[in-house]
C-alpha cells in the first residue's frame, strides 16, 4: 500500500517507476534465475471469451514454451491456472490450480520462487499478491492489463499480447547469461 | 465495447460522448442560476447514468424527483423508487454488479439506515455514486443541516468528498465518476454536501454544454468480474469467508480489507489531477488558519473578510476530500500556523480529530466553533474564536462570555 503506480509506457520494480523495457529485461532475468518460474493465467485469458483474450492466451503459451526452452534441466517451468475466484474448500489441489484466497498453498507446495500473474482481475490479483508477499519468499511479477499492481515486486500495465511476446523475446535474449538462484528460504521457495 | 471508442458519437438524446477532460476543462461554460438540487439534475443529465434509484428523504427528495424527470425525458436508462434506503442501496449494488453506472441520493437517517450496504459496496468494488445531503441523524428528529453522518461514512471504505458550493457539486458529480471508475480505484463515492445550505439555495453555477456527456461506464475495466452470463464462468464466492474459522479465511479477509483501503490511497493520483489537489489554500503563511470542509469553509471565508477589516490576517485550508484524507497536504499547509481553527457543523468534531491525528503539535488545533442540530454558523463566532485564541477582547456573543 502506498506506492504510485506507473503511467503508460512505464512499469515499476520494487515500487520504483522505470521504463517498460527495463522492467521487461528484469522480469526475464527473474524468470530465468528462478528454480521454478511459474505463470499463473487467470480467467480473463483462459476462456477465449473474445478475440483479444484468445490472442493473449496464445502469447502466454508462447512465453511458457520459451521459458521452458531457455532454462536448465535443473529448473522447472510451470504454468498453473487460476480458473476462478471462489474459495476452494475443504482443500485446494495446489498441483493443478492456484486460488486468490490461499495462493500461498500453491507457492509452497510447488516451491515456486518466481511467478507471473496475467489475466487475473485486479482485485483478485492484489489479494493474491498481498498473501504471497506476506507468507512466502516468491518473487512476484504482474502483467496487468489495467493500471498495474503495487503489491507485485515488478508490475507492468496495459498488458497486451505484443507485450507478452516482447517478454518472451527478452527471455530468449538472456538465455544462458543468468545464474540460477541457490538461495532456499524456510518457506521452500527460493530467490 | 471500450469507452474511448464511442467518443465523438451521439447517444439517443443527441448528446455527444466527449473526452471527459475536454468536457470538464476546455468546453465553454454557461452561467446559470440554480439550486443545488437542480444542479444535481443538470450534472446527472450529462453523466451518462444507466440507473438511478430513489427514495424520499429531506433534503435530497427534490433532487431525486428531478432525476425522475430526466428519466421521463430519456436521459437515464432506468429509474425507480426503492422500498427503503436499505433497499435502495442494495438495489444499487445489484445494478452495479451487472455493469451499470449507478447514481443515488440520500440524507441523514437514510444514510444510517442504509449503512450496512456501504462497506459492502466498497468490498465488492462497486463504483456507485451516492449523493449525501447531510442533515441531523439523531433524536429528537431534525431535518436541518448537520454533518455527523459523514463521520460514519469515512470508515466504510468509500471515497468521501465534501462539496462546499453548488459549483463543486456540479463538477464533482462528473469528476467523481472519472475517479471512482478507474480500475485501480473502482470504489463507491459518497459525495456529500451540507443539506439546505447547498441543496435549497440558489447560486450561479457554470454549466458544461448540454449537448456533451461523459463516455459510458465500461464494466470490463473493473478489477472484479461483472456479472455477465455470456462471459467467463467466474464465481466470486460460494462460501463466505465469515463462515470459516481458520487462518486462511482470516488472511483472505484481512487482505481484502487492506486492498479496499489501498484503493482509496491509489485514488489520490487521479483525484489530485481532477480536483486540482485534495485541498485548496489561501494565505497559509498567516499565524492563524481556518481549516474545514463543506459550507463551514464558506463561513470561514466570511470570517476572514471580517477579520481583515480589523487588520487581522487569517489563512484558509479548504479540505475537499475526506477519503482519501489529505494528511500530508494539511501537514505542509499548517506547518507554520500557530493556531488552527476548525469550524464544524456537528457536535462531535470529526474534522478536528482527523486534523489532530495528522499534524505535529496538535495542541495548535482549536476544535471549534461547532454548531449542530441545524443551527447556522454566524461568521462572528469564528471571528470570536480566533480573537480569543489571539488574546484579543471581543464583543460577547449570546451565552458565550468573553
Amino acid at each position: 500500500m502506498g506506492i504510485s503506480l506507473p503511467n503508460p509506457g512505464e512499469a515499476h520494480i520494487h515500487g520504483v517507476i522505470v521504463p517498460e523495457e527495463q522492467a521487461l529485461e528484469e522480469a526475464a532475468r527473474q524468470l530465468l534465475m528462478a528454480k521454478v518460474p511459474t505463470i499463473f493465467p487467470g480467467p480473463l485469458v483462459l476462456w477465449a471469451w473474445n478475440e483479444k483474450a484468445a490472442k493473449k492466451a496464445t502469447a502466454i503459451r508462447h512465453l511458457y514454451e520459451t521459458i521452458k526452452e531457455c532454462v536448465t534441466p535443473q529448473q522447472q517451468a510451470m504454468l498453473i491456472p487460476m480458473p476462478d475466484y471462489r474459495p476452494k474448500y475443504p482443500k485446494i489441489n495446489p498441483e493443478v490450480e492456484i486460488n486468490p484466497n490461499h495462493p500461498n498453498l500453491t507457492i509452497w507446495h510447488n516451491k515456486i520462487d518466481c511467478c507471473m500473474f496475467v489475466g487475473v482481475h485486479c482485485h483478485q490479483a492484489n489479494l493474491s499478491l498481498k498473501i504471497i508477499r506476506g507468507g512466502t519468499s516468491c518473487y512476484t511479477i504482474a502483467m496487468c492489463a489495467q493500471a498495474g499492481h503495487e503489491d507485485a515486486m515488478l508490475s507492468f500495465r496495459d498488458a497486451s499480447a505484443e507485450k507478452i511476446m516482447r517478454l518472451a523475446e527478452w527471455v530468449r535474449k538472456l538465455k544462458g547469461t543468468v545464474k540460477v538462484s541457490q538461495v532456499v528460504s524456510k518457506s521452500g521457495a527460493s530467490n | 465495447m471500450e469507452t474511448t471508442s464511442v467518443i465523438g458519437t451521439k447517444n439517443k438524446k443527441g448528446q455527444v460522448y466527449t473526452d471527459p477532460r475536454v468536457m470538464m476543462n476546455e468546453a465553454p461554460r454557461t452561467p446559470s442560476f440554480f439550486t443545488g438540487s437542480e444542479v444535481i439534475k443538470e450534472a446527472v443529465r450529462r453523466a451518462s447514468v444507466d440507473v438511478m434509484i430513489a427514495y424520499p428523504i429531506t433534503p435530497q427528495s427534490e433532487a431525486a424527483a428531478l432525476i425522475g424527470e430526466l428519466f421521463a425525458e430519456g436521459y437515464i436508462g432506468d429509474y425507480f423508487r426503492g422500498e427503503s434506503e436499505f433497499a435502495v442501496m442494495s438495489e444499487c449494488a445489484g445494478a452495479a454488479f451487472g455493469g451499470a453506472r449507478v447514481f443515488t441520493t440520500t440524507a441523514g437517517p437514510g444514510t444510517m439506515r442504509a449503512m450496512e450496504n456501504f462497506p459492502m459496496w466498497a468490498g465488492a468494488r462497486l463504483p456507485i455514486q451516492c449523493i449525501v445531503t447531510c442533515r441531523g441523524i439523531n433524536s429528537p428528529l431534525s431535518i436541518q443541516p448537520d454533518t455527523l453522518e459523514i463521520s460514519y461514512l469515512m470508515q466504510t471504505g468509500m471515497l468521501v468528498w465534501h462539496a462546499e458550493t453548488a459549483q463543486d457539486f456540479y463538477d464533482w458529480i462528473m469528476k467523481g465518476y472519472m475517479v471512482s471508475e478507474e480500475p485501480d480505484v473502482h470504489l463507491p463515492l459518497a459525495l456529500c454536501c451540507d443539506g439546505f445550505f447547498v441543496t435549497h439555495t440558489k447560486d450561479v453555477v457554470n454549466l458544461t454544454p448540454v449537448d456533451m456527456c461523459l463516455p459510458p461506464y465500461d464494466p470490463y475495466r473493473s478489477p472484479v468480474p461483472c456479472m455477465d452470463m455470456e462471459c467467463p464462468p467466474v464465481r466470486m464466492m460460494r462460501d463466505p469467508f465469515v463462515m470459516k474459522s481458520n487462518y486462511i479465511s482470516y488472511a483472505t479477509h484481512a487482505s481484502w480489507q487492506q486492498e479496499v483501503w489501498a484503493a482509496i490511497e491509489r485514488s489520490r493520483k487521479h483525484t489530485i489531477a481532477w480536483l486540482d489537489g485534495l485541498i485548496e489554500t489561501e494565505n497559509v503563511d498567516a499565524d492563524v488558519l481556518i481549516v474545514s470542509s463543506g459550507t463551514a469553509v464558506s463561513q470561514g471565508r466570511e470570517a476572514i473578510r471580517l477579520l481583515d477589516d480589523e487588520g487581522i490576517r487569517v489563512g484558509l485550508v479548504k479540505v475537499k476530500t475526506l477519503r482519501p484524507w489529505p494528511g500530508e497536504e494539511i501537514r505542509e499547509a499548517t506547518k507554520n500556523a500557530k493556531y488552527i481553527v476548525v469550524p464544524e457543523f456537528n457536535v462531535f468534531g470529526w474534522m478536528a480529530r482527523e486534523i489532530k491525528a495528522s499534524i505535529p503539535n496538535s495542541d495548535r488545533v482549536i476544535a471549534g466553533p461547532r454548531v449542530c442540530g441545524g443551527m447556522t454558523m454566524p461568521p462572528e463566532i469564528i471571528v470570536e474564536q480566533i480573537k480569543h485564541a489571539l488574546g484579543i477582547r471581543s464583543a460577547t456573543l449570546a451565552g458565550r462570555g468573553s
